[in-house]
């Protein structure tokens, strides 16, 4: 099927766009939604049984990391491409810590063009923010958003000295694109490898502070007032860091944020059997930061929902914690394991998409996360309730390292539609490309 | 009763602990032999995988092995993984190929007992993993206070020094409180680790209050190389406010022992006449180190098949 008549019937439709939670069915034409509503005429369309199933804008990851060009052992456009819709996201924004780093247009040019022969998914380059993930030299933000940049960030490799990331904010503004924040403090973090506290002193292991994360969010969010930029801050883990954003919220700086699946479902406590797969930055936290962030997604203080999608091989995660990598995969788990707050009933079925789908596009200024007629028909098919065991050599990932690996999961996307197209469905697989 | 792995004092209980001391007192009549060895081990194959250097702790390994008859083997791959080819696991599965009855590891960074164990058939024996723990050093100390004063409830221990980056700390923390005694440590207060009264002890900055009227006043070695000047301002600071000298000891009871996991920094963690005389009790510690290591050996790799070991040690070392 291609960018045909697509009929799905007997949904429950969820369009955080248009505060629309209702039964229905949803036909798509020539790409776009052509119409939303019950008992539709599908006459000429295939038609899709959704049996109840949700349906809801693709999700939108405003963070990810697909690792081409440089490292595809562990992952490339067109495999992280393939295991996000698998996961119901239909765009993804990749980060620039490739190598070669994005940080030159002709990077964002191949990559876009990698994605769009490769990549199920729609993907959106987020640019370096200064040369060479170096701290020192803004790139060229202005260019770079010509190509297609989305966003401009160092991630992993903060900026450490203050006087950059005030002009890198400051000029910012010309391009009305977010600066995304990987906030720690690389000084206190120093060789932490696992959250300070009883956790890391029963591990034997370096503990990294939250004070780390908080006085860099507090840095950020004085430098986003200062300059009147948009601060994006990403994968929020610390009760302090909430807080912090909270309040700049309420006196009026522009900034958004994002918190990952693992930061709202799991404390430091996963790591207590040294399994480098529980090894991420920022780490894992206590419970009491698990709780503030979920109250923070459910306020909304915090924005999105963020997978920091990190693909690294079995040979680099089978190493001693203090040299393992940090990060996870979590395009397939993000659904089931967020849905957690669903299921808690601390959020409702919408508001969990809004934070999926609607906000992330919102922040990178894209479409998606609506349902709305004429828009394009990017959609996932999701079942709530289907409970399956994920193995990571099962999903399309070239990497494993999942803390969830060979758990019992509840919820999985069962179709994933992009620009109208059917590219991923539970039984058949990727279809397309 | 014991698991099949010895990765640290926290798995244990104090049944565990009670039967590895009792069997330790066996092993130290056959370090008094003229031909210290028993058959026990006789054909059993014991790795030492030591990816951090040590002297001390591979020769009581060793020792205890080979007066239990074993085959001792010593292997040791550079320290980090990074420089070679083959990751820690690897070389692991590479080791278990060959069919050992127990492999015992070193590493400097905490977890890597635990990460082997996970992918090895054969028992794991932690010989100190970073700062996590050191738990044939928390025996031979339990051994020692136990000899000196016959018993272990009841007693007041004060561990002084580097907590943050000890395993023998960690290991001595739990191994003390599970048989019931009353742990303290002091230190200077970045060595303090977070949330430390989470492991069951009380913290003390000042080294007198701590050690008032303790039973045992362990001193903990100090890395003054790499630490001085980030964790405490000088060695001569160190050594005049947390070094134990004879001044300090009275403030303990009268008829407290002093312990150090060893190798001393003389005249820094301990004066230089502590280190050498009573009421330091080192060399001992020293000495029941083997024979714990000889009791962990002979129960964790001595069993016939995920059995019960047979018991010819016993009447071995009464024959």
């Amino acid at each position: 099927v291609s960018e045909g008549r697509i009929c799905i019937r007997g949904a429950r439709i969820l369009d955080p766009a248009a505060d629309r939670d209702e039964s229905g069915d949803v036909l798509i034409e020539g790409g776009v939604i052509a119409a939303v509503g019950a008992a539709l005429d599908a006459s000429g369309a295939e038609v899709i049984e959704a049996n109840g199933a949700w349906i809801a804008p693709g999700f939108v990851d405003l963070h990810t990391h697909l690792r081409e060009p440089g490292q595809e052992y562990k992952e490339d456009i067109a495999s992280g491409g393939r295991s996000a819709v698998a996961g119901g996201f239909s765009a993804v924004a990749c980060m620039a810590n490739t190598q070669p780093v994005n940080d030159d247009p002709a990077m964002t040019d191949f990559i876009i063009d990698r994605a769009k022969q490769d990549s199920p998914a729609r993907v959106y380059p987020i640019a370096a923010a200064t040369r060479g993930l170096e701290g020192v030299v803004m790139t060229e933000m202005s260019t770079l958003v010509e190509a297609g940049a989305v966003a401009f960030s160092d991630d992993g490799k903060t900026i450490m000295d203050g006087g950059v990331m005030r002009r890198v904010l400051e000029y910012s503004r010309l391009v009305t694109a977010p600066v995304i924040t990987h906030a720690e403090d690389r000084y206190l973090v120093a060789n932490g490898v696992v959250n300070e506290g009883p956790v890391s002193t029963k591990l034997g292991l370096p503990g990294n502070p939250a004070a780390a994360e908080d006085i860099l969010v507090a840095r950020d969010l004085t430098l986003a007032e200062l300059t009147g930029a948009h601060l994006h801050v990403a994968h929020v883990s610390t009760r302090g860091a909430v807080e912090a954003i909270r309040q700049a919220r309420d006196r009026g700086v522009q900034v958004t944020a994002e918190v990952t699946p693992h930061h709202l479902t799991l404390t430091d406590e996963a790591v207590l059997g040294y399994d480098t797969n529980t090894k991420v930055a920022p780490p894992l936290r206590s419970a009491a930061d698990v709780l503030a962030c979920r109250e923070g997604l459910v306020d909304g203080t915090i924005d999105a929902i963020a997978t920091d999608h990190a693909p690294h091989a079995v040979h680099e995660k089978d190493l001693e914690f203090t040299e393992a990598p940090p990060g996870m995969i979590g395009f397939e788990t993000a659904f089931p394991v967020v849905l957690d707050l669903v299921r808690n009933g601390e959020l409702s079925p919408l508001e969990l998409m809004r934070r999926l789908s609607t906000n992330p596009a919102r922040i990178l200024k894209r479409p998606g996360g609506s349902l709305e007629v004429g828009a394009p028909a990017d959609i996932a098919i999701l079942d709530p309730d289907t409970s399956w065991v994920y193995d990571p050599a099962k999903g399309y990932s070239k990497s494993r390292n999942s803390p969830w690996a060979g758990q019992t999961l509840t919820g999985r996307a069962i179709a994933t539609i992009v620009g109208g197209r059917l590219v991923y469905d539970v039984e058949r697989g990727v279809i397309y490309p | 009763v014991i698991g099949r792995d010895l990765l640290g004092i926290e798995d244990l209980d104090r049944a565990d602990i009670e039967r590895i001391l009792d069997t330790a007192e066996h092993m130290r009549e056959v370090g008094r032999r003229v031909v210290k060895k028993v058959p026990t081990l006789r054909g059993r194959t014991i790795v030492n995988l030591f990816f951090e250097s040590s002297t001390r702790t591979k020769a009581s390994f060793e020792i205890a092995g080979k007066r239990l008859s074993a085959d001792v083997i010593n292997f040791s791959p550079s320290s980090s993984s990074l420089n070679k080819s083959e990751s820690i696991l690897d070389t692991a599965r590479t080791l278990d190929a060959m069919d050992p009855d127990a492999v015992v590891v070193r590493h400097a960074v905490a977890g890597v007992p635990r990460q082997i164990a996970n992918v090895l058939d054969a028992p794991v024996i932690n010989a100190g993993d970073g700062a996590h723990e050191h738990p044939t050093q928390a025996l031979l100390d339990l051994l020692t206070v136990r000899l000196e004063k016959g018993r272990v409830d009841g007693l007041t221990v004060a561990i002084i020094g580097d907590i943050l980056h000890s395993r023998v700390a960690r290991s001595n923390i739990y191994a003390f409180g599970k048989m019931g005694a009353d742990v303290r440590i002091a230190a200077p207060p970045p060595m303090i680790p977070a949330a430390v009264e989470t492991l069951g002890v009380k913290a003390f900055t000042n080294v007198r209050e701590a050690i008032e009227g303790a039973d045992v006043v362990m001193a903990l070695r100090i890395q003054n190389e790499r630490l001085s000047g980030t964790y405490f301002p000088s060695v001569r600071e160190y050594s005049s406010t947390f070094g134990i000298d004879r001044e300090k000891l009275k403030f303990a009871k009268e008829d407290a022992i002093v312990m150090h996991p060893g190798p001393v920094n003389r005249g820094v963690e301990l004066s230089h006449d502590l280190t050498d005389h009573r009421p330091s009790v080192i060399l001992d510690q020293v000495r029941n180190g083997v024979a714990i290591r000889m009791a962990i050996l002979y129960l964790l790799a001595g069993r016939p098949q995920d059995g019960e070991p047979k018991l010819a040690v016993e009447s071995g070392a009464e024959s």
